[in-house]
This record gives structure tokens, C-alpha cells and sequence, in this order.
């Protein structure tokens, strides 16, 4: 066996996505990922099955294994019982550990999910609250999310007695005590190690690029570029 | 009706729930977090456990790859060790994305035995705390759904066109992670979802069956949250935008608090985009939350409930079912203060191309 493979084979998510795939496409005719992108689920499950370490590395350096969506419309589908998504999870996860996530544009992106919804999981203890949601980066949020956004504190207060404070209800303020908990998983499991090791593979890849560091520029590049020639 | 979904069926505890929210829904729908609550509470007497303490799932981080499969089962574990601190064994959740998370670790925990163990020790190790798994694991939608013929006797408004008498046409969206993970956990599994039909059929209105009825709204995690890859988001929502359009729907109801804020937010992007809308009398077609529509059938205020915050104005829906409301009071402050009110947008006027 190569050992990408069995490295990837350390994931329980593709021991449970990867059984015996035979090629017959329902996943790419159901992916909405592959209506979009020059992407194909099918191929990728084929070349993981070959166990050939080059064509791997290949895969895990690509833009390829970032265009999935994660909706799982493959599961239910597959006659064998397999799940591509799963298998692409395992294929990024992989990536980010070798740092060679950061070889490929839609790939180095995940400094931009990390620095934010991240990093919103850390301080807030939510993946997302309204002040993540700026009406600059959200153009498409429209009108009425500025005037929430602008008046956060008179539009929320209507629903819940907790906004920003500690207490039950919408939004609340997590105490000190849960976000201390929280950030301890995150330390005990390997999460915040992970976050980190995502932080050094950009800050290495933006001086490799000619950015003093991976802040600034080099994090509006990543979260903004487009090359055109993912379709 | 069809009924293939009567071949997925599962037990819904009748009271006792312990509830945990929705990042996103409580974001962008707080008015229905609220209405659940009152719902549940206050509408049908029943017992609704919420613990100021739990946090979110992390699974909008999960699934961007960011947050690690042990850390996220972890914190899975951290929120079932305050279910069992509260003396509770019916977990509830406001989010489909979670929904999903919580089921795939009951089954990753069941498959491989070692990813429960690790994640016993690595809570303890953590927090200190210690768990029992829940008997019952539900999305807030199944919820009102086991309780709907009780919503549908208390009932001030049927969906139903008081001008013609006739059913409101409604699109159904489940969202993919309710049942497309482990089609066991929803009612009607992956290809014939029931959750929010049996809701609609129970409460007078039609469930419109469209092309793209399944097809996910676009989501896709990291291709929204990172604003180069919004083209994957937008088109998604638009594929369906287009397939449900000639059959005319009155309003959409979503499932998943994400999948209802795109749907609603998307109709706004492509107007101004390429002026387009896709309801009738040139405006969008109202997005609603399956709570909602239960509020309003319910005869709930519609600011009360929030649909003030929509994008897509909700006015068109509220007079076809002869709901009063008050137009002046939609965009004021706590205390009746005046705030101002959003900027007009081309999804709410008629001077562009209808389909």
C-alpha cells in the first residue's frame, strides 16, 4: 500500500466512505459542487482507490479536493455504500497536516476560515455572530442586514433578554467558565495545535510569495482571489 | 400524498426536551428561537430544558475543515454531559448542521467504539465532566411536526388564500444534513422528506413537488464563507430559484436556518444582479422558517416573530392568509423607538423582469 493511503486510512471517515467504489458516477450526477467546478467525485475516489502515492500527493496539492461543498447528497446515493464526501474530508484534513494545503489557491483558504469562523469558535463560542457578518464582506446580505447590523443592539434586544450578556437566550454572552472548557477541548484534542500549524504552513507560503507575512495582503488575497479557472 | 415516507419513522419524545440553539438561526431568526420556545412552553405545555452554558457545536467549523473530527466529538460529548447534569435524555437541536453532527457521533461512537472512549477521556481530561448518551436525538422541526394536529386545533390561520379559499402553494426545503447523512433520522429518510410537508398538509396548505425540490440550497460551507468562492453559493440557490418558479409558490418554508437566510438572501443578490425576481406581482418569494409558519398559524404577531428581518418582504404572504399587522410598527426598536428602516431593494419592488 502507498502511504498516503494509509495515512488517510487513519481517519475512521474513510473507513466508513471508502468500501469498494465501482465507477458508476451517480455521485458526480448528484454533486452540485461538480455542476459548478471542473470537479469530478467520482475520479477522485477512483485515484484514492489506486493507492498510488504520487497521484495522491498530486490530489492533496490540488485545488481539486477543495471544491466539494460538503452537502452529502453523495451518501443516500451510492449503490456501494460509499461516501465521497467523507473521503474528501479525510483528504483535507490530511493536506492541512503535511502543509501542503497551501500549494493551491482554493487550498490556502483555510487561513481565511480559520482566522474567522475560527477564531469566532475560540473568543465567542459561536461558529458565527453578527458582528463576523460586516456588511463590506457581505455585500450579497443586503439592505435589511445593514439596518440589523447598524442597530443590533434594538433589533435583537425584541427576541432575547440575553444579547451580549451572560444568561439563557439567543446570542448570549458564554461565561467565562464553558469558554475556558471549550478552549481546553480544543487544546486536549489537537484542535488548537491544528489551528496553529494552519497559521505557520501560511505565514511559510506568504514569504514564499513575497508578503512580509500572512496577515494584511497575503489574507486578502487568499480570501478574495479568484484565478477564473476552476470551471 | 405519497407515502414512502411512512417507511422512515422514528420515536419523537412527547415532553421533556433538552434544547440546545443554532448558531446561524439565532443570528439571522432569533424571533424563532423565541417562538419555538413559547410554542413548546406556553402554546402546548411542555417541558423545554436550555442550559446558558452549552455552546455552539463548532460544526460550520467541522465542515469547512478547520475543527478536527476528535475535537468536535468532543464537544458533542461536552453538550450531551450538560443534558445529563440536567437530568434529561431528549436532545433537541435548532440547527440541521448540528442535527447532522450529533447523529454522525452516535454513529461514529457506535461503528468505532474507540472514538467514544477517546471521547470520554479526552472530555474528562478537559472539563472534568462525564455523559450519557441521549435516548432521543431530534431536530426542532420534528418537534413541531409530532406536535402538528395539536398546533393544527389551535389554529387562527390555515394556509390557505382567504381571497380565493384555496391552498397556498408552498415549496418545502429540508436542508441536505437532516436526513442525507443517516437517512434513518428524518421522517421520510433522504428521498422523500416529510418533515415539513406534514406540517404544511396538516395546516391547509399544498406541497408543491418541483424538479430541484432536492437539490441543496448552495451552502457549502467554505463555499460561502470565503467570499471568492460566492458563485458556487448563489448558482445553487438560483438552479432552484428556476425550477420552482413556474409552479407559482406563495411562500418557501425551510428547514435548516442557513439553507432559509440563503434562500431568502440569494433572491435579493440575483435581482440586483441581473433583475431578476422569482415570485408573483414582481416581488420575491417570502422565505419563511418552519417556526413561522407555525407562529402565524398559530396567530402570532409577524414582527414578534421576527420577519421583519428578512430580506424578501413577507407583507404579500401575511394578506393573502388575512393576517393584521401593523405596517408602520416592521422596522421600529425595543420599546416602539424609531431606528430608521433598510434601504429599498429591487427584490421588494416590480419594475424588473418577472419569470
Amino acid at each position: 500500500m502507498g502511504k498516503y493511503f494509509d495515512m488517510l486510512m487513519q481517519d475512521v471517515r474513510m473507513r466508513e466512505g471508502l468500501t469498494a467504489c465501482m465507477n458508476c458516477g451517480v455521485c458526480t450526477g448528484v454533486c452540485p459542487a461538480a455542476e459548478f467546478y471542473d470537479y469530478d467525485p467520482r475520479q477522485i475516489v477512483s485515484t484514492v482507490q489506486t493507492q498510488d502515492d504520487d497521484a495522491i500527493e498530486k490530489l492533496l496539492k490540488s485545488d481539486t479536493i477543495w471544491y466539494c461543498g460538503e452537502c452529502m447528497s453523495c451518501r443516500p446515493r451510492c449503490p456501494r455504500a460509499n461516501t465521497p464526501g467523507y473521503v474528501i474530508q479525510s483528504l483535507r484534513t490530511l493536506s492541512q497536516k503535511l502543509g501542503f494545503f497551501v500549494e493551491s489557491e482554493k487550498g490556502r483558504q483555510q487561513l481565511a476560515l480559520k482566522r474567522t469562523i475560527g477564531e469566532s469558535i475560540l473568543t465567542t463560542g459561536y461558529c458565527v455572530h453578527p458582528k463576523l457578518v460586516k456588511p463590506a464582506m457581505h455585500p450579497e446580505q443586503g439592505p435589511v442586514w445593514e439596518w440589523i447590523y447598524d442597530h443590533d443592539q434594538e433589533v435583537y434586544e425584541q427576541f432575547t433578554s440575553a444579547y451580549q450578556r451572560e444568561g439563557e437566550g439567543a446570542l448570549r454572552r458564554i461565561d467565562d467558565q464553558s469558554m475556558k472548557e471549550l478552549r481546553s477541548i480544543f487544546e486536549v484534542t489537537g484542535g488548537k495545535a491544528f489551528f496553529d500549524h494552519i497559521e505557520e504552513c501560511s505565514e511559510r507560503k506568504a514569504r514564499e510569495m513575497g508578503y512580509p507575512s500572512a496577515n494584511d495582503d497575503y489574507f486578502n488575497r487568499v480570501y478574495t482571489a479568484n484565478n477564473g479557472e476552476h470551471h | 400524498m405519497r407515502n414512502s415516507w411512512t417507511e422512515y419513522q422514528k420515536e419523537i419524545a412527547d415532553d421533556n426536551y433538552f434544547y440546545v440553539r443554532s448558531c446561524i438561526r439565532q443570528n439571522f431568526f432569533p424571533g424563532s428561537e423565541a417562538a419555538f420556545l413559547n410554542i413548546m412552553r406556553n402554546d402546548l405545555n411542555r417541558d423545554v430544558k436550555e442550559e446558558a452554558i452549552h455552546t455552539s457545536c463548532t460544526g460550520i467549523g467541522y465542515h469547512s475543515d478547520i475543527v478536527p473530527l476528535d475535537t468536535i466529538m468532543t464537544v458533542v460529548a461536552r453538550q450531551f454531559a450538560l443534558m445529563t447534569e440536567a437530568g434529561y435524555e431528549n436532545f433537541i437541536s435548532s440547527c440541521i448542521t448540528s442535527f447532522g453532527i450529533y447523529n454522525e457521533a452516535m454513529e461514529m461512537w457506535s461503528e468505532f467504539p474507540e472514538t467514544e472512549e477517546r471521547a470520554r477521556e479526552h472530555l474528562y481530561k478537559a472539563t472534568g465532566r462525564e455523559f450519557k448518551k441521549p435516548k432521543s436525538i431530534a431536530h426542532t422541526s420534528d418537534i413541531i411536526f409530532h406536535h402538528r394536529e395539536e398546533i393544527a386545533r389551535k389554529a387562527q390561520h390555515k394556509l390557505i388564500n382567504v381571497e380565493t379559499g384555496r391552498p397556498l402553494r408552498v415549496v418545502e426545503h429540508i436542508g441536505c444534513h437532516y436526513a442525507k447523512i443517516f437517512p434513518k433520522t428524518g421522517f421520510g429518510g433522504s428521498e422523500f422528506p416529510y418533515v415539513l410537508a406534514g406540517m404544511i398538509e396538516s395546516w391547509g396548505g399544498d406541497v408543491i413537488d418541483y424538479p430541484e425540490r432536492r437539490h441543496c440550497c448552495g451552502f457549502g460551507f467554505r463555499n460561502y464563507l470565503v467570499q471568492a468562492n460566492r458563485g458556487y453559493s448563489v448558482a445553487n440557490s438560483q438552479k432552484k430559484f428556476e425550477s420552482m418558479a413556474p409552479y407559482k409558490p406563495d411562500f418557501i418554508v425551510a428547514n435548516c436556518p442557513g439553507c432559509a437566510m440563503f434562500l431568502d438572501k440569494w433572491q435579493y443578490t440575483i435581482a440586483e444582479m441581473e433583475g431578476t425576481v422569482y415570485g408573483q406581482d414582481g416581488q420575491g418569494i417570502p422565505v419563511l422558517t418552519y417556526e413561522e409558519m407555525a407562529g402565524l398559524v398559530l396567530g402570532y404577531d409577524p414582527w414578534q416573530l421576527g420577519m421583519q428581518m428578512h430580506q424578501v418582504n413577507v407583507e404579500p404572504l401575511l394578506d393573502k392568509m388575512g393576517i393584521r399587522y401593523d405596517p408602520t410598527a416592521k422596522y421600529l426598536g425595543k420599546n416602539g423607538k424609531y431606528i430608521g428602516q433598510p434601504a429599498d431593494a429591487l427584490v421588494n419592488n416590480s419594475s424588473h423582469i418577472q419569470l
